[in-house]
């Protein structure tokens, strides 16, 4: 099994890990997507991962709440450990419903439901069985708040989720996977479908949010990578290129792979 | 000597456009006369209906049972049956067809077997109605003996519509983005929470239209229902549902013998008095404003949906 990549920057020797890659392949059928990648994920940081299209960033971030269960042929080998109870998420007798329930994900266009505002945000927590209406309302509240989408919806709750603007639909699909009090979120190229001012409120929203909640997100932007991550993964044809702290693998990367596509040379 | 060529190169061209125009023209005006036959066809008999028809639609018409005098025929039974043999046809269809649309949509693997289903719920929609005549009379009128009643007639349509709400219910599934379901899929919610909390409700408007064209074709049905052996000639209504002695419901109408309106239709085209066929021409009508009253409906659930609901 190869070694994890240790980060180098001594201000984060201290991070605990919030789980684990582990020698991680994927298969859609016969296709091998994803090849022995193993990489940590550091508590409440934001890991990037970075790469050309096609390079498997998108599969590996599937990975952690099982999507790819939902689709017939996938198949993963290896491990995502998840701490403190050292769960390998990936096993065949770890439901996929408890890793969701575990692991939030914001996709990559937003995704509202046509329900209400409230009931978009509520959804996880009806799931969940809450009926009480006053602990609803109050978690939804926290969660818009958490979302910064409070004060623009506070006094449009039960209007369609439909006719609030492409960012705030982004955010509030962030309220979504935030009501449920998730371990790690996960974003699927969040901001690609959005206009640079929605994205720039986006991308503060992670950086606030890392306080709280260990977050890992998929971007093609390498700016934003370098913005908002406090570690970067570039993988390139399914595998792990380069795993390191984001400074280092933007300033003086190791591997010439990693520096090509960073200076646009490649990708 | 070049302005010349470039003359005539325009001419030619000229020419060569309005060659192709011809063409256009030609295929416009066989185009209009093939729509013509279709549409013509169908409102020219309409009206001839309604010319022949017209001096019964009076009260009395809706109001009266058969009756050997054709002035004083009405169509009451076979209005109040059609009406039942839908409800019973509805009751049937709607459950088992949305049941099955989703299972196959949401929970089924996909593989070979499914395939094959899907192939053949299609075929089902094409078997012609007869035979389900055929089928039903051996099995719902005498296998499970419910005789030649209003729930053998209605579940026979029920089994004929079936196919349609099945393909109709995949299709309005199918056409829920997957960025939804994973969605609600991504906070932790099982099959059942995915559809009943979302599948089934932003599909429910694409059903519903499935549903009512599946009983406006139900409701011109006539072969199958003559099969089963309703009776042409009914001067009775079944026994009302409801009644003021305990239990106050009654499900005895289900058992009654009864007629349709297709039926009683051809049973006056059959006669030989002229007098009978002004009463067909006016059940003709009725049985045709009926359908497209449906249809309409349908069209117009859709248009409501699709402005709630967009993707």
């Amino acid at each position: 099994m190869a070694a994890v990549m240790k980060p180098t920057s001594p201000q984060d020797e201290q991070v605990a890990l919030k789980a684990e890659v582990r020698n991680f392949n994927f298969y859609y059928g016969t296709y091998h997507a994803l090849k022995a990648i193993s990489m940590p994920i550091h508590e409440r940081r934001v890991t990037a991962l970075i790469g050309p299209s096609g390079c498997g960033k998108s599969t590996l971030l599937r990975s952690f709440n099982r999507m790819h269960d939902l689709y017939p042929g996938n198949r993963y080998e290896g491990e995502i450990r998840l701490f403190p109870d050292n769960t390998n998420l990936l096993s065949p007798s770890v439901d996929p419903i408890e890793v969701r329930m575990r692991i939030s994900m914001v996709f990559q266009k937003p995704n509202p439901f046509p329900k209400s505002i409230f009931e978009n945000v509520a959804y996880g927590l009806r799931v969940r069985g809450e009926r009480n209406k006053r602990r609803l309302e109050e978690r939804v509240e926290q969660a818009l708040r958490d979302a910064a989408l409070w004060d623009e919806a506070k006094d449009r709750l039960d209007d369609l989720a439909f006719n609030l603007s492409g960012g705030q639909q982004q955010r509030l699909c962030i309220a979504r996977a935030l009501a449920t009090d998730p371990e790690i979120l996960l974003f699927d190229e969040p901001t690609s479908a959005l206009d640079p001012i929605a994205t720039a409120s986006i991308e503060e929203l992670v950086s606030d949010l890392k306080h709280r909640v260990t977050i890992l997100i998929v971007t093609h932007n390498m700016q934003q990578a370098a913005r908002v991550s406090d570690y970067t993964a570039y993988m390139y044809l399914g595998e792990l290129v380069e795993f390191d702290v984001t400074d280092t693998i933007f300033i003086k990367p190791k591997r010439k792979e990693t520096e090509d596509y960073i200076t646009g040379r490649f990708g | 000597m070049a302005a010349v060529t470039h003359e005539q190169n325009l001419a030619a061209l000229r020419a060569l456009i309005a060659n192709h125009k011809r063409k256009d023209v030609a295929f416009g005006v066989v185009g209009l006369c093939c729509m013509m036959v279709g549409v013509v066809t169908l409102v020219v008999l309409f009206i001839d209906l309604l010319i022949d028809g017209h001096g019964r639609f009076t009260w009395n018409f809706f109001t009266s049972f058969p009756s050997r005098r054709a002035e004083q025929a009405g169509i009451l039974s076979a209005l109040v049956g059609t009406f039942l043999v839908m409800l019973v046809t509805m009751v049937a269809a709607v459950p088992l067809g949305v049941a099955a649309g989703i299972y196959l949509e949401e929970y089924a693997r996909k593989n070979w077997v499914t395939d094959l289903i899907e192939v053949n719920v299609t075929n089902l929609a094409g078997v012609p109605s007869i035979v389900y005549g055929l089928l039903a009379l051996g099995l719902f009128v005498y296998m499970l003996g419910f005789g030649q009643s209003i729930l053998s007639a209605g579940l026979t349509l029920a089994l004929l519509i079936l196919p349609v709400i099945i393909v109709a219910t995949r299709e309005s599934i199918r056409a829920i983005p997957s960025a939804i379901r994973e969605a609600a899929y991504a906070v932790g919610a099982t099959k059942w929470q995915v559809t009943s909390d979302h599948v089934l409700p932003y599909s429910i408007g694409g059903i519903m239209t499935g549903v009512i064209i599946g009983l406006a074709r139900a409701i011109g049905e006539t072969a199958p229902i003559i099969t089963i052996g309703a009776l042409t000639f009914i001067a009775f209504l079944p026994p009302a549902p409801l009644s003021t002695q305990p239990p106050f419901i009654s499900f005895e109408w289900l058992m009654s013998p009864f007629t349709v309106l297709p039926i009683q239709m051809f049973n006056w085209v059959s006669r030989p008095d002229p007098a009978f066929h002004y009463n067909a021409a006016a059940t003709g009508v009725v049985i045709i404003v009926l359908t497209l009253a449906m249809n309409g409906l349908a069209i117009w659930l859709r248009y409501r949906i699709r402005q709630r609901i967009k993707w």
